[in-house]
């Protein structure tokens, strides 16, 4: 049951996800029992995840992206 | 001389890296005005055009980026007067009837509703995406695309692995350096 804090803080991103599966996800509350760097990591962790649901990103494809640097390009 | 020559370059825009950096700050800024994914988009590259073509003018006072958003405000405000050109259809229409048992209830209408926050909220929520965006920005490009693809397009990480070449623990340390990066960085700027 034990696992690495580098284990740790891998299982943590990937719940951020919603991708760590069940036993992942009781190893990392027993690893965060024990060590207090990772509840702090997965803390903030959280924290970042509902912040940016909470803002509501918005972003450009790349391919849309792309054509705006061809179209760009054409009037340098 | 040397100091000359540094102030000289500081006073010249660089068009070619527009794209990468400003273009999702620009989009989020004007996708909360437009509401509109398609409208917001073109504004943002009518905008990079405009940067352009005044680009003789840019005294370098601002910052490049506030420069491109004072650009982007304008042409959100003729946005919407174009849409507004036909006579009318910016006026204001109140047809509230006298007569009916309804009388008197514009009043209350017009009274300010103590329990809505939305207001705030909106302003708050689009100034943290703003604060995001920015954070995001200073991200090396390849975790910035990584953290993008993965957290605002919530594509699948065997998407974004088949799309970019990389395996999947190689996308895991890229988000993580992300992830690491944003959370000191917003702490600073945000909290």
């Amino acid at each position: 049951m034990k696992i690495t804090c580098e284990e740790a803080s891998h299982i943590c991103n990937k719940s951020q996800y919603n991708e760590a599966g069940y036993w992942q996800m009781l190893k990392l509350r027993i690893h965060i029992l024990m060590c207090k760097t990772c509840a702090k990591f997965t803390k903030q962790n959280k924290a970042l995840t509902s912040l940016c649901e909470r803002a509501g990103l918005n972003t450009l494809s790349e391919s849309d992206k792309e054509i705006m640097k061809k179209d760009l390009e054409k009037h340098l | 001389m040397v100091f000359l020559e540094k102030k000289m370059v500081a006073y010249k825009l660089q068009p070619e890296t527009w794209v990468d950096q400003y273009a999702d700050y620009l989009f989020n800024y004007a996708v909360a005005r437009v509401s509109d994914a398609e409208i917001a988009k073109d504004l943002v590259q009518e905008t990079f055009f405009a940067g352009l073509n005044s680009a003789k003018n840019y005294k370098g006072d601002a910052a490049e980026r506030t420069w491109l958003i004072a650009i982007l405000k304008r042409k959100v405000i003729d946005h919407y007067r174009k849409i507004n050109s036909k006579k009318g259809k910016a006026e204001v229409r109140v047809n509230y009837n006298a007569s009916s048992e309804s009388e008197g209830d514009w009043l209350e209408e017009q009274v300010a509703d103590p329990f809505s926050k939305d207001g705030d909220n909106t302003i708050e929520n689009e100034e943290l995406g703003l604060a995001i965006q920015e954070c995001i920005a200073k991200l090396p490009k390849k975790q910035s695309l990584v953290f993008k693809m993965k957290t605002i397009q919530g594509m699948s990480t065997e998407d974004i692995c088949n799309e970019l070449g990389i395996n999947p623990s190689n996308l895991w340390v890229m988000i993580h350096r992300a992830r690491t990066a944003l959370m000191g960085c917003l702490n600073q700027n945000w909290f």
